[in-house]
């Protein structure tokens, strides 16, 4: 028979880890709201940036440029973007298991991949695999001097042509249901084939063409990658949300289960120990 | 009237801080200020930190900017800004509180060193911005 005492104690413990996981819910969805609003705010720019750049672009020549010129690809540079923390269900088991694909699959393909790991989690998880990282940053508050940071030295390294092809692997926010996981390619930065009235026109620069590139190339990059980590970041939130959703209902669940089995537990001691009195006294009167 | 006003969107990464229909914008390029009507000739160019006005239908609207790209296409203006702040947005004390920690800062350091760009180009920011506040309070 189970143990009365034993039963309540789990079933308090059950409790608490409910109030656990629907605390973090509030939490998460609370960061999540914060985190929605800074990407609905960060996107007007994203978005005016990248047609400024597009139709800049479109009009110049590759050489203009070390970021537009393309080369032999060699060495690849792997930027994995997952979270600081766990408890978020599968969102960082995705990105690991894409970049571990990618990986596989492109081993042959390039003499090297070194990995720039964004977010504590990817760290650890790659701690433990024979990998070359290039550099780790912990994102804690998602901030474009962060997303800076990285752009900076993504810069550098490939106009030092220390690689020849940049991929970042991200998850991008849909709702707070679902994440897709992005695999995009950065650089080098491809020429889009836009062909619209605003090509042909004469067009007027100020300083000059190439230091409008120099200028707004890399800013731009740099506006990728916060764009990138709010997504990454709003995703994660969301991913807790429905994580800590489904393990509340999970133990409730089981408080349900536990408590029906506690009360038939309960019932069958009365019912012995009515027994017990009933049998003690026919005895008696025997 | 409508084909006299041209259509302005001033954003920063942080948040778009404008969007509305002017008829002229006046913007601190970096090879000097420049003044933009309807039916200017394409044109992309680089930012100074600096004071923009734009000229809107009932009033004139002055902004704080730190630096960026503005392109002019057709009847759009699109400024993309480090920073942007409007004048009635800027908060003096704080700005001077600012200014007086920067000032601070650069005085221990190197012109070599690393960090004084970044302080130099802080001073300047919130030097601009009081001079901007400065002349929008003369203005209105």
């Amino acid at each position: 028979m189970p143990n009365l005492k034993d039963l309540k104690n789990r079933i308090g413990s059950v409790k608490k880890t409910e109030q656990i996981t629907s605390a973090m819910r509030m939490v998460a969805a609370a960061k999540l709201r914060r985190a929605q609003n800074d990407i609905i705010a960060a996107r007007p720019y994203a978005i005016k940036t990248n047609e400024v750049l597009v139709s800049l672009v479109t009009r110049t020549n590759p050489d203009m440029h070390p970021l537009l010129r393309v080369r032999e690809p060699k060495k690849c540079v792997l930027v994995v973007i997952a979270s600081d923390r766990g408890l978020c269900g599968s969102f960082n088991q995705n990105v690991f298991r894409r970049t571990e694909a990618f990986i596989k699959a492109n081993k042959d393909k390039y003499e090297e991949i070194s990995l720039v790991l964004v977010g504590k989690r990817s760290r650890d998880y790659f701690k433990r695999k024979q990998m070359k990282v290039r550099k780790n940053v912990v994102i804690g508050v998602p901030s474009y001097d962060l997303a800076a940071e990285i752009g900076d030295d993504l810069i550098d390294g490939y106009i030092k042509e220390e690689f020849d092809e940049l991929i970042v692997i991200f998850n991008e926010f849909k709702s707070a249901m679902t994440q897709i996981l992005h695999e995009d390619r950065v650089l080098p930065v491809e020429r889009m084939d836009v062909e619209d009235e605003a090509t042909n026109v004469e067009y007027l620069y100020e300083p000059s063409e190439d230091v409008l590139l120099d200028a707004l190339l890399p800013m731009s990059f740099k506006m990728f990658f916060y764009r990138a980590i709010l997504e990454s970041a709003a995703s994660e939130h969301g991913a807790r949300m429905t994580a800590m959703e489904s393990a509340s209902g999970n133990a409730a669940d089981m408080i349900g289960r536990l408590s029906i089995k506690y009360n038939r537990a309960r019932q069958a001691a009365i019912t012995t120990e009515l027994m017990e009195v009933v049998g003690g006294a026919e005895a008696l009167k025997g | 009237m409508a084909e006299n006003y041209m259509q302005l969107d001033v954003v920063t990464p942080e948040k778009a801080v404008l969007s509305r229909m002017v008829e002229e914008v006046i913007a601190p390029g970096s090879a000097g200020e420049f003044g933009v009507l309807i039916g200017h000739t394409p044109f992309l160019t680089t930012l100074k930190p600096g004071q923009l006005i734009a000229k809107a239908e009932d009033r004139d609207i002055y902004m704080a900017v730190g630096g960026g790209f503005a392109e002019i296409i057709g009847s759009r203006v699109i400024v993309l800004a480090e920073s942007a702040v409007l004048a009635e947005d800027i908060n003096e004390q704080e700005v001077k509180a600012d200014l007086e920690q920067a000032e601070h800062k650069l005085k221990g350091l190197d012109k070599e060193d690393s960090e004084y760009s970044k302080w130099d180009s802080r001073i300047r920011k919130a030097e601009v911005k009081l001079k901007v506040l400065e002349n929008w309070q003369k203005a209105s």
